[in-house]
Parts: structure tokens; sequence; C-alpha cells
């Protein structure tokens, strides 16, 4: 066991074939080989087993730590995933695969958010090899995650989230992205302009007279579908991020969530939240804006890094609201 | 030169894109264009594109001189195509124009009485705030559209049917 914030995480000594460790999470096992990783769980007197690409696994997981659990449902894939409690998450297998979940092999386990976050950083630690960034598009990365344990990527998985109070820029707020912080502009927005807003600001209004030029410091982007925040209009989150390749995730939304598509193209496929049915697909271009409905799950394509702009509601009675039905799933009649 | 090319929206060039239904209802998806939007609305028209309870994203439609608006609380404008000018002025009693718990902006009956804070010259992909306790007033040199994210407020304007697809 390793203590990490004072929580104690279950954790094998490192495998003599393979070098990594095996996580042990209430009665979830998880472990990794070259290519795979595996969840195990009991159900009905067996031991059920889920497997999938070591690659997919760690991005899936590291948004889902990076994003401390977000809102609703983060599914790693169609079988295994969390839902956030706010204080608590769980943890689960196969309760939104209806094969599974009606014959009572699902498994779901609520932890005190603080062990399950401990133990999911301490799985990326382990299972990431070095100079794979789970947050890096292929593209970016390449295919050092396949193998045996080498070293880790511990620069890659502790970033942070970047969230401003107000707008970033202003001052004591989130900073502005630079070559000199560590921001050069991404490849794929090379042809970005990066020119600045003319800002005249009177003696004594220096630091209320603010603009800044948002697709510049998107291009500047380290990480792919990791939101930032970049306004803050009371409870209104502007989250912009830049999008390449698949969601690692299938966001099961717990409240309406919005969409603007600030630069090119996503197609988004969206299913049934609980059954995984499929419902519709969203190909949104340059300017389109689409609700995310409280009661899908939704996985977006993106060929090309494009600027989406993910629109959040942070009042913490959203979830109940929608819950207990005070709240229908959709944002307007008409 | 960049083998990618990044492609923005325009009121002159933008696609809208597709919403194809497989078991659900198209108008649970709210599916809009912010340009499509624009390129029918009046100047300044406020014409809400996305609502969360009392939160609103607004597409407007920037085109020669606005009014002066006031607000109780911050705005964003995010220039989308165009270029817009936002002079700011300090009200001396912002209270009077836009009290503390009114929620979207407000139109300004003549002149706004206040210090002049400044002004900011945005172009597409800039954003500016809009600070709570000022009032602001657009200039687009040159037509364009901006997206607001604000409060639901008496100048805004919900056209659902109109906009989205059914």
């Amino acid at each position: 066991m390793s203590a990490a914030a004072n929580v104690l995480v279950n954790a094998s000594a490192p495998s003599n074939e393979t070098g990594y460790r095996t996580f042990t999470l209430g009665s979830f096992k998880i472990s990794r080989d070259e290519y795979f990783v595996h969840v195990t769980w009991p159900a009905k007197g067996q031991q059920m087993k889920h497997i999938m690409s070591a690659d997919a696994f760690l991005r899936a997981m590291m948004r889902d730590v990076a994003w401390g659990f977000f809102y609703g449902w983060v599914n790693f894939d169609g079988m295994v995933g969390t839902r956030n409690k706010y204080g608590q998450v769980e943890f689960y297998a196969g309760r939104y695969a209806p094969a599974y979940h009606d014959r009572g092999l699902d498994l779901v386990e609520t932890f005190d958010t603080p062990l399950i976050m401990a133990t999911f950083k301490a799985i990326l630690e382990d299972f990431t090899n070095k100079g794979f960034d789970p947050f890096a598009a292929p593209d970016e990365t390449g295919s050092s995650w396949v193998g045996k344990k080498n070293g880790s990527n511990t620069e890659a998985i502790d970033r942070q989230r970047q969230a401003c109070k107000r707008m970033p820029g202003l001052p004591g707020d989130a900073e502005l992205r630079t070559d000199s912080n560590g921001y050069p502009v991404n490849r794929a927005f090379a042809d970005v302009v990066q020119d600045a807003p003319e800002v005249h600001a009177e003696a004594g209004f220096e630091n209320d007279v603010h603009a800044m030029n948002l697709f510049a410091y998107l291009s500047r982007s380290d990480v792919t579908w990791n939101p930032s925040v970049t306004s803050v209009c009371g409870r209104s989150l502007c989250c912009p991020t830049t999008e390449e390749y698949i969601l690692p995730i299938k966001h099961g939304n717990d409240r309406v969530e919005w969409f603007v598509q600030l630069s090119d193209e996503i197609e988004w496929e969206v299913e049934d939240k609980l059954t995984g049915l499929p419902r519709a697909k969203a190909i949104m271009k340059a300017g389109d804006v689409a609700a995310m409905p409280a009661n899908i799950r939704h996985q977006g394509f993106s060929k090309k890094r494009s600027m989406l702009l993910v629109w959040e509601n942070a009042t913490p009675e959203l979830p109940e609201m929608y819950e207990s039905g005070k709240l229908q799933p959709y944002p307007v009649n008409f | 030169m960049s083998e990618f090319q990044t492609v923005f929206g325009s009121l002159n060039d933008y696609t809208k894109g597709e919403l194809k239904i497989i078991n659900d209802d198209p108008k649970h998806y709210v599916f809009s264009n912010i340009f499509d939007v624009a390129s029918k609305s009046k100047p300044y028209e406020k014409v809400v594109v996305a609502i969360n309870l009392e939160y609103v994203i607004e597409a407007v439609r920037a085109e020669g001189v606005s009014d002066w608006y006031a607000v109780a609380h911050d705005e964003f404008a995010i220039v989308m195509d165009g270029e817009v000018r936002i002079d700011l002025v300090k009200l001396d009693n912002p209270n009077a124009v836009a009290p503390a718990d009114k929620q979207g902006a407000v139109k300004v009956k003549g002149e706004p009485v206040g210090k002049k804070m400044g002004h900011i010259v945005c172009k597409r992909g800039h954003q500016a705030l809009l600070p709570a306790g000022a009032a602001y007033r657009f200039t687009a040199t040159k037509t364009g559209v901006m997206m607001m994210q604000t409060v639901l407020g008496d100048l805004s304007v919900q056209k659902w049917a109109e906009i989205c697809y059914k």
C-alpha cells in the first residue's frame, strides 16, 4: 500500500513479468500488460473481466482525473466508468451495458472522492510509460504506451486544468498563454492569427478595461479534450477546449451542456445515457450551437484539431433538479 | 505554410452543420448557427442561441453604432467576425441604470453619466470583458458577429422555432 494525501492506495508490488502494479479499488482489480488494461469484478459467484487498449484507458482516466470526475458520468467505454456524486464517486462495470446489468453481472461501488482520486492518480503514474502523453493527440505522442513498464511521464499527467476566476490576463487571474511561459502555438493552429485586441484604458481603469485573443489562447493549448475556463458570469462558465482525434470518454450528462463550435468540425455520436442505444449524430461546423440534453451520453470525433466552446452551468443543485424531474432534460420547448 | 488550415466562419462564409436523428426529437438539440442567426437579425438584436436556467449565450449582429447598454453583472463579448470598437463608461450611479438585482443588459437612456474608462478594438477571436457597473457601446467598423455570455434579460430575444432544426 502507498499513502497519498493521507489516503491509502491499495497496490501490489510490481509484476516480475511486466513491471506494472495491480491496483485494488473496493471489489475491483485493475491491472495492465504490454497492450491492455484489465478490470475484474465479482458478480454472481464468478469473476467478470473487461479489457481495454491501454492507451484508450489512460486517455480516459487522464480526463477523469483532470476534470475532478466532471459533471455526471465519465464512461471510459461502454462498460467501465465513473459517476460523480460530488463528494463521492461511483466506479462501475457493466452498469450501463444492458446485457450485463439486466442479468446482474454488473457492479457499482461508491468511494469517497479522495480515495478514488488517489487510486486513479497512482494508476496513471504506474501505467503511463516515458514519452506517452495521455492528453496529446496520437500524432503527437506516438506508441510509447506499448510494452512493459518503461519509466513514467509525471510532468504530463500532473498538468493542472487552467481555470480563471473571471477572465485570463486580469491581475491575479489565470495567465495568458505565450511562448515564454511554455505554450507555443500548436502545429495544427499555425495559421491562427496571433494579434492582440487594442486596449486603450484611461488612467485608473487599467485593471477594468480588458480583452484577450481567445482564438490565439486556444491555439496554444497543449492538451486535447480538456476544457479550460476563460470567462465566468455567475455560475455560467465558458470552457473552451481544443479537440483532435476522439474524445477518450463518453460523457453522460447530469445537466444540459452546450457546445459552440468555434472552428473546424466535430462529429458527435449521441446515445441514450442508460442503455447506450444510438439517438442522434450532430455534425458541428464553425458557428454551430447545440445542446446536449441531460439524459444522453456523447462522444466527439475531430479529424483536424478544432476549437470547441463547452458552456456549462455550475449550479450545484442541477443534478438533483434533473434527477427528480423538476427540470426536463431539454433546455427549451418550441 | 502550415499543412493545416483552420476553418472559422463568417457572415459571408459559413456552413451550418447537420443533425441526423436516429431515435429522438431534433428540437431537443436546439441546433442553430451563430452566423446564420446574425445574417437574419437586426443590428444589435440579442438573439438567444443557448440557455441554461437564467444564463444565456446570445448571437449579436454588429452593424453600425449601437445604443448604450449597462449591466449589473459581468458580461463577455467574443467577436466571431468583423471588427468592433467597445467604448466603456464607469457609471456614477449604476443602481439608477441597472439595479444590482437586474439581470441581463438594459439600454441606457441618453448618454451615460460617468467617467470614461477607455475603449477596446476587437477583431475575430478577441474576447472583451464588459464589467459590472459600466455602460458600453459597440461600433462596428466592419459588419460582423459577436457572441455574448450574459444572463437572460429584458432585451434578450428567444425565437427558437426560427433558428433551430425542427
